[in-house]
Formats: C-alpha cells, sequence, structure tokens
C-alpha cells in the first residue's frame, strides 16, 4: 500500500539567534492519516506547527505540501494551498457572532475573494455550509452568540469548525484538548473525529490517553528532534521514548 | 439571550430609521436655516459626513488609525478644481457640475493606490506613524509646488461658469447644498453597502484578528489596501464638493487640522455605529462654526469634549444613546427614570458652572483688561472680583457633586434593590 505524503518535512532547523529550538526534523505525514506529535514540555511542538503553517520562517530544511514547497510562504498562502491550523490560545473572530465566524471562514473557499460588489448575506452556498457546520459543531442554538460569549469548550469547538470551513485538506491543530475537563475533552476528540473524517490530521497534544486514543501514527518530539515515530504500539514499547518522555511524564 | 434579541431588535432599528430621518432632515433643514450661513454650514455638514463616514471605513471597520486622512480630501479637491477651472477656461464647455465631485474621487483613489501600496503594511502604530509622516509630507509640498497648489492663497474657480447636467443654476447656494444631499446620500448607501459584501466582512475580521484571517485565506495586507483606496475614493469624493460649495481650495485642506477633524468627529459621533460618523461631522461642523462666534475658548470646548468621550464613553455618543436604548428597552429603567433625569440634570448644572469657570479664566488670563466688565451667561460680571469666580466653582461643584456622590450611589441601590426584589 502505497500513499502519498501529504506533508514532508526534510531536515528542518529554525534558530531565533544562537537558540536551536528545531534540530533538523525529518517528519513524513501520510494523507488521511491521524498524526499525533507529542513530547515534553519546551521540545518545540508548538514552534514545528509554526514553522509548517508559514508563521515562521525556517532557518534550513524544507516543508513540503503535498509535493510543493511551503516553507517560508506567508500564512495565507499556505492556507490557500490546503493547510489549516487552530491555535493554542483561541483565537476567533471574537466581536463576530458564531455564523459570522463561520462565514468569514468559508469566504475565500467559495472563491469569494477580495470581492466588494456582492453581499455576503445573499451568498446561499455560504449560508447552507456554515449553517450545516453549526449543525455538525452543536452550535445551531447559538448562532448568533458572539464568540466572546461562548463557553470555552465551545469556543474551541467553533476553532475546529472555523479550521475545517477553511477547505484545508491538511489540518494541524495545536492541543485542542488544552484546559478541559475530562468529558470535555472527550465530547472534543469526538468531535474532531467527525469533522475531519477526510482530512489528514497533525495534532499536538499533551494528554496521553487522548493520544492513544486518536492517533493512527505518533511521533515524539525531543529538544528540536524527533526521536521515534510509529503506531500507538510501537510508541508505548519503545524504550528510547519510555527514557525521554513517558517514563518521566507518568508516573 | 434576552439581551441579545434586544440587541438583535435595536440593531435592526438603528439599522432603518436613518434612511428615512437622515434625508427628510437634509430636506426640512434648509427651510428653517435659510439664512446664506445657514445653507453653507448645511452644505459642509453634508461633506463631513461624507469624508467622515470614508474615514469610519478606515478606523471602525479595518482598525486602521490615520492621521492623514485629509490628504485624499485636499489632493481630490485640487484635482477637481483644476478640471473646474478647465471646465471655466472654456467658457463652461465640457464636464458638468454635477461630476465635478466624481473627478475627487477618481484622484482620491489613485493617490489611496499609491499611498495605500506602502502604508497599510503594517497596522497599528507603523500605519499611524506612516500616515502621520504622509499629512506633513503632501501638507508641505502643497506650500511648495505652487504651480499645482497654488501657494498660500490656493486656488479658485466659479461654479456658475460650468455647465450642468439638468440645467439647474448654481448661483443659488440652495441649489448647491442639494447637490451635495445627492452625493451624500448615494455614497452613504455604497459605504454602507460596502460592508456587506465579503471585502467588508473581511475588513472586519482582519480588524478583529488578523492572524486568523490568514488562516482562512486572507491576506489582511491586500484587504486593508482594498479598504483603504476606497475610503480615499470617497474622500476625494468630498473634496470635490468642497470645491463647488467653496469655489476656493488652499493648503488648509490637505493640513493635519482637517485630518485630526475628521478622526475627533468620527470618534466623537461613535466609531462603531453607521450614523456614528455622520452625527459626530455634523456635531463638530456645527462647533467649528457656531461656538467659534459666541466664545474664544471653542478650541478648549471641542477637546474637552473629546476627552471626555474617550474616557467615558469610548463608543461615542450614538453609543451612549444606543446603551441607554437597549437599557430601556431591557426595562432598566423602571423605577429610576427620575433618577437617572436627576443625574441628567444634575450633569448639565455642572457643565454649565464648567463653562462660567472657563469663559472667566479666558476673560481673565486672555483680554487686555481683566478688569474690564464682560458678558457671562446674561449677566455683566467683573471677572477680577471674586464673586462670579465662587459662584461659577460652586455651580460646577454642586452640579457635578450631585451627580456623581449622590445621583449616582441611589441610582446603583435602587438597580441592585430591584434585581434583589426580582430575584426573591
Amino acid at each position: 500500500m502505497t500513499k502519498r505524503n501529504a506533508l514532508e518535512l526534510k531536515a528542518v532547523k529554525k534558530n531565533f539567534g544562537r537558540a536551536e529550538i528545531i534540530r533538523g526534523v525529518n517528519l513524513d505525514v501520510h494523507e488521511h492519516e491521524r498524526h499525533v506529535i507529542i513530547g515534553p514540555n519546551g521540545a518545540g511542538k508548538s514552534t514545528l506547527f509554526n514553522l509548517i503553517s508559514g508563521r515562521l520562517k525556517v532557518s534550513d530544511g524544507s516543508i513540503k505540501l503535498f509535493d510543493k514547497n511551503i516553507h517560508n510562504m506567508p500564512a495565507h498562502k499556505v492556507n490557500r494551498m490546503g493547510l489549516s491550523r487552530s491555535f493554542q490560545v483561541t483565537n476567533l473572530f471574537q466581536n463576530m457572532t458564531v455564523m459570522q465566524n463561520l462565514r468569514c471562514s468559508l469566504l475565500w473557499s467559495e472563491g469569494h475573494k477580495y470581492a466588494f460588489w456582492k453581499s455576503v448575506m445573499k451568498q446561499d452556498r455560504v449560508t447552507e455550509h456554515a449553517l450545516a457546520l453549526a449543525e455538525e459543531l452543536n452550535l445551531s442554538s447559538q448562532a448568533d452568540t458572539p464568540a466572546s460569549l461562548l463557553t470555552y469548550a465551545e469556543q474551541r469547538a467553533l476553532e475546529v469548525g472555523c479550521t475545517v470551513a477553511s477547505g484545508a485538506e491538511v489540518i494541524l491543530l495545536d492541543e485542542p484538548t488544552a484546559g478541559m475537563s475530562r468529558t470535555e475533552a472527550n465530547d472534543a476528540i469526538q468531535l474532531i473525529q467527525r469533522m475531519t473524517g477526510k482530512n489528514t490530521l497533525v495534532v499536538v497534544e499533551h494528554d496521553l490517553s487522548v493520544v492513544f486514543e486518536l492517533a493512527d501514527r505518533i511521533s515524539v518530539l525531543v529538544y528540536g528532534e524527533i526521536i521515534a515515530t510509529g503506531t500507538p504500539d510501537e510508541i508505548r514499547n519503545n524504550a528510547a521514548v519510555q527514557e525521554a518522555y513517558l517514563g518521566t511524564e507518568v508516573h | 439571550m434576552a439581551t441579545n434579541t434586544a440587541a438583535g431588535g435595536a440593531s435592526n432599528l438603528l439599522r432603518f430609521w436613518p434612511w428615512v430621518v437622515i434625508p427628510l432632515l437634509a430636506l426640512i433643514l434648509p427651510q428653517i436655516f435659510d439664512s446664506r450661513h445657514g445653507i453653507t454650514l448645511l452644505s459642509h455638514m453634508g461633506i463631513a459626513i461624507i469624508f467622515a463616514l470614508s474615514y469610519n471605513m478606515l478606523l471602525g471597520n479595518t482598525g486602521l488609525l490615520s492621521f492623514g486622512h485629509a490628504v485624499y480630501y485636499g489632493l481630490g479637491a485640487y484635482v477637481a478644481m483644476h478640471v473646474l477651472r478647465m471646465v471655466n477656461d472654456a467658457g463652461g464647455e465640457g464636464l458638468p457640475l454635477e461630476l465635478i465631485p466624481v473627478v475627487g474621487a477618481a484622484a482620491g483613489l489613485f493617490f489611496g493606490v499609491i499611498f495605500g501600496s506602502f502604508s497599510v503594511r503594517r497596522a497599528g502604530v507603523v500605519f499611524a506613524m506612516i500616515t502621520l509622516g504622509l499629512g506633513a509630507l503632501v501638507h508641505s509640498s502643497s506650500l511648495m509646488f505652487s504651480d499645482f497648489f497654488g501657494g498660500e492663497a490656493g486656488l479658485f474657480g466659479n461654479r456658475v461658469a460650468a455647465p450642468s447636467l439638468f440645467g439647474v443654476d448654481y448661483g443659488s447656494n440652495t441649489n448647491t447644498y442639494y447637490l451635495v444631499v445627492a452625493w451624500a446620500l448615494i455614497a452613504a448607501i455604497f459605504i454602507y453597502l460596502l460592508r456587506k459584501t465579503p471585502l467588508g466582512w473581511m475588513a472586519n475580521a482582519v480588524r478583529d484578528n488578523p492572524e486568523r484571517a490568514q488562516f482562512v485565506g486572507y491576506n489582511p495586507t491586500i484587504v486593508r489596501f482594498i479598504q483603504f483606496a476606497l475610503a480615499a475614493m470617497f474622500a476625494g469624493l468630498a473634496g470635490g464638493l468642497f470645491v463647488i460649495t467653496d469655489e476656493i481650495v488652499n493648503d488648509e485642506s490637505v493640513g493635519q487640522i482637517q485630518s485630526g477633524i475628521v478622526l475627533l468627529g468620527t470618534y466623537i459621533g461613535g466609531i462603531g455605529y453607521f450614523i456614528g460618523p455622520m452625527v459626530g461631522a455634523a456635531l463638530v461642523t456645527v462647533l467649528e462654526s457656531s461656538l467659534s462666534s459666541y466664545t474664544e475658548a471653542w478650541v478648549l470646548y471641542f477637546g474637552l469634549l473629546f476627552i471626555s468621550i474617550v474616557m467615558f464613553a469610548p463608543m461615542g455618543l450614538v453609543g451612549i444613546v444606543h446603551t441607554q436604548y437597549l437599557t430601556w428597552k431591557a426595562g432598566g429603567w423602571k423605577g429610576n427614570t427620575g433618577i437617572r433625569l436627576y443625574m441628567l440634570l444634575a450633569g448639565l448644572v455642572g457643565i454649565f458652572g464648567a463653562i462660567c469657570v472657563i469663559e472667566l479664566s479666558y476673560h481673565y488670563f486672555r483680554s487686555w483688561d481683566p478688569s474690564a466688565p464682560f458678558g457671562l451667561m446674561g449677566f455683566t460680571v467683573n471677572a477680577t472680583t471674586a464673586l462670579p469666580w465662587l459662584v461659577s466653582f460652586g455651580i460646577a461643584i454642586i452640579g457635578f457633586g450631585l451627580m456623581l456622590f449622590h445621583g449616582k450611589p441611589m441610582l446603583a441601590r435602587r438597580i441592585s434593590a430591584t434585581s434583589e426584589g426580582g430575584n426573591a
């Protein structure tokens, strides 16, 4: 079974001044897989996400999205090539309602670009799509609530919705269950699985029970290097991983 | 949820009544203020309204704080003036007067595209500083290149020596005023509709969260750029109309004061509301022309008004009215309407006292002879004696004191009492 690589990182390095944060990461993410990146605090997981999504420029190495180089492209271009992301800290259009957030996320992928000669509310496809998304996110009853008034879990759900809405095939989620209770986290994982069925998913996660439930494959990032990649079972039984990460974090 | 529906209903109301009330006012007011001065003032209001609406496309909608928006207003005016003079020189043949503002708009758009291409790369302080610099640059150029800008004297034109599309005689101030109204209405409709387009939505999105906007595929710089160029176009339109009403344009129209006034007017009215800039611009125009004939201290009052809005009512005058309206609609005035009116009255008394103090100070420090009697609120007083000072300070202190230390706690007690009663 040969799978196309959705994402391909080759010898990616990033340093801030003399501090090397990412020290030569090689990573292949297959199409349609759910790939989880774990690692101790300060390992560079968020930096890696920022490099992939175009928020930061790489110091060295290459990043390919479906065989096209995307490193050092501005974020909106990376997004148009089919990659979207959520953030560790909730990052929505806070003053807008749920529906407005969803509509804004759909405008580009529905091809409306910078149009200033047509009304947003008259674009029926955008409306239908946004309503369907709100339904899937269980936010229909809150459709006209400003994002800033939603509960934390609802905000995270909306963010997943907006990330998916932008039409990206590859989706990066940065700690989607951070700060949630057990039940909220379970709901969030189910929501993510439901919303991203067809997509390639790359997730940074701390919560190991979430990790093993969600992942097809896991990569372990320690001090800016990937020390192991494999199925959940392989990772569980990997001695180096146990020493570097599991052994110290899970008591 | 209750507040949400209230907000929805109120914003619907706010959305539609201005389209009836404001044009009606625009038609009624010239019947009341039918002096030459009154009509000119109303024309200036209309122009200021277009200018402020265009400014709010930047500040309110896109979150861009510009200190140099008069650049596009002024350059639009100069180019329109040159075209008007060409028409004059051709003996009144050529572009009809009604379309002269379009020339201003085209010029505004042209310079908006040029200056916008490098100034909108970053929002916030960087943008503000660039616009400030551009404002100073263009203003000083206007005094240097007198061939185009006419030097300090400026340029003159003659609106009567130009053809009219509809055979209207623009020798009459009133007819010119109706031309301003027509253009203001057209501009307001377009600016309003622009807010509903994908560009308008993404302008709000970029204002709230440029990073998120990138991750749904939009380049914030392009969004700001288009919005900026369009705002400059409407500013140019306002400039073109100014050429028609005043038949003169000089360096003031590209100057920093003009840029400052549109910022103040827009903010005083309320940047979060479509009609905010209209109210603000109209008010500022009136203050500028009328207050200055009553008192030397009008700039000070203007500044105090702005500071108090920034500090106490950042949503502007329209915001104050809207908030009170929402409270009233949600039943928040029940049982305390009297207290609210009492606070308003006390506040007005306080302001009256403060005005007396300011007028006394102005007379005392600025007059050749401070002991000369002068008229203060209908009384003739001597500013070197203690009595008027004591009375003025007394009124101010009593007014503000009653509002803040009697009315306000009373309102708070009443509200908490009713809400407890509601829970019980």
